[in-house]
């Protein structure tokens, strides 16, 4: 089996790497369109801001490749952002995966959210074999509100979607890398997709 | 619910942890990884590095250490210490630190905060800042405490969270080392003067202090060094202590 991360400087990949890792698997940190084209599974991480991230995917030509993959794809944090139809994040439009619009979060609560938060999901899939209110590790300013591809949530001024699924493409807000034995999990359970 | 965080500190000299290290059961003291493993297992929710080496040749080795500390851990950690450039940020953010942690260079040059909060996102940039009460006023301090400014800190953390800070980690220099419990009162202000997560520094002896911290100084994340070193307070037992108090808190 063939694991690759997608690399477009946006991200902390060695960690991600470094989990794979733990679970025996080898996930190589490329760019190149054919590599990421004929893997068994994606994942596509993300971290920063989305325009920016968007403008890096485009000189790569990824962000017409992504959403032609066939394979089953992680989203992680901002990647999983970029999945969505478009951010009020410098008012980006994303992949087009999925039909949601990410917003901020309001100022009735401090931004970013930091921390370990609990995560209320449907026990299968990407969850199975996970606790329910499960902790899992999360630092974001935007959310997706919860959709008919939510398939897990949290609460920060109200209920949002931590984890989607639509098709082959499913996505996380939380790090599963940085969320100890759940987050190994969640990654194991992608593997056997 | 979003959960209330403790984090150990390590301080680091030449790659190794410095300040004194007191557990039975570590081989070796000085090895930051055998701590921070020892530390992820109990529960903490997160590790602050944070490297006080004298000079710049010393300090590379900070880049393996991060890259090794990445390689044991699941949890996050932030990297500290010498960080005056996006490409100091860079090496380490890429060798597996979650954040980078800036204190007097940033004083010295704010854009630094924008520049790294534009590389790399808000989420990145702790600011550090150290500060003392001077006349009724908390005054930020330099070069771990040894410079003084006439610069408020409260007016400093604002400027911080508007140029791109995803967290502020604030150390009173009046309460660190005394063990008498943090600065709750300074710290509560700060709370209502940002709307970014604070980390509470300073001052912490025992489990009350920290359920004082989160419950009067308001803030998100209490950090501290030597009463977890020195197995003073374990992890565990200190998260039962704040679940007791309904604190939200990660239990393992």
């Amino acid at each position: 089996m063939k694991t690759v991360i997608v690399d477009y400087d946006a991200g902390n990949v060695k960690s991600l790497q470094f989990a794979l890792e733990r679970l025996g698997v080898v996930g190589q940190i490329t760019n190149n369109s054919e590599l990421i084209s004929s893997a068994d599974k994606v994942i596509f991480p993300g971290q920063g801001e989305a325009a920016s991230a968007i403008e890096k995917l485009r000189s790569k030509g990824l962000d017409t490749l992504i959403p032609q993959l066939k394979q089953p794809v992680l989203g992680i944090c901002l990647g999983m952002q970029l999945l969505c139809k478009q951010t009020e994040e410098g008012n980006t439009q994303g992949l087009g995966i999925l039909p949601a619009k990410v917003v901020r979060f309001p100022n009735t609560v401090k931004v970013p959210q930091m921390g370990w938060n609990t995560v209320n999901h449907k026990a299968e899939g990407l969850f199975e074999g996970i606790a329910q209110d499960c902790y899992m590790y999360l630092v974001h300013s935007y959310f997706i509100p919860l959709t008919d591809a939510t398939i897990a949530q949290s609460q920060y001024a109200g209920a949002y979607s931590v984890a989607v699924q639509k098709d082959n493409f499913c996505g996380v807000q939380f790090h599963p890398e940085k969320s100890s034995k759940n987050g190994l999990r969640l990654l194991e359970n992608f593997l056997k997709f | 619910m979003l959960t209330k965080r403790i984090i150990p500190c390590l301080d680091i000299k030449d790659g190794r942890t410095v300040k004194g290290v007191n557990f039975v059961d570590l081989r070796d003291a000085g090895d930051p990884i055998e701590l921070a493993c020892r530390y992820n297992r109990v529960g903490a929710d997160e590790l602050v590095f944070l490297d006080i080496s004298a000079t710049e040749q010393k300090r590379k080795t900070l880049a393996d250490l991060v890259l090794k500390v990445a390689a044991a851990l699941d949890i996050p950690f932030t990297v500290g210490g010498g960080i005056s450039s996006v490409e100091d940020a860079k090496k380490l953010l890429r060798n597996g630190a979650d954040k980078v942690s800036i204190n007097s260079a940033a004083v010295r040059r704010p854009e630094l905060i924008n520049e790294l909060a534009d590389a790399f996102g808000n989420q990145c940039v702790v600011v550090a800042i150290d500060a003392k009460k001077v006349n009724d006023s908390w005054l930020v301090h330099l070069v771990g405490g040894k410079v003084p400014t006439l610069i408020d800190l409260n007016e400093w953390a604002r400027e911080a969270e508007f140029r791109g800070a995803g967290e502020i980690l604030f150390t009173s220099m009046d309460h660190d080392g005394t063990k008498n419990g943090f600065a709750n009162t300074a710290l509560a202000e700060l709370t209502e003067k940002v709307n970014i997560p604070i980390i509470a520094s300073g001052g912490a002896g025992n489990t009350q202090h920290f359920v004082d911290t989160f419950k009067k100084g308001k803030v998100d994340a209490a950090l501290a060094a030597s009463v977890f070193h020195f197995g003073e307070i374990h992890i565990p037992e200190l998260k039962q202590i704040l679940k007791k108090e309904n604190i939200p808190t990660r239990i393992i």
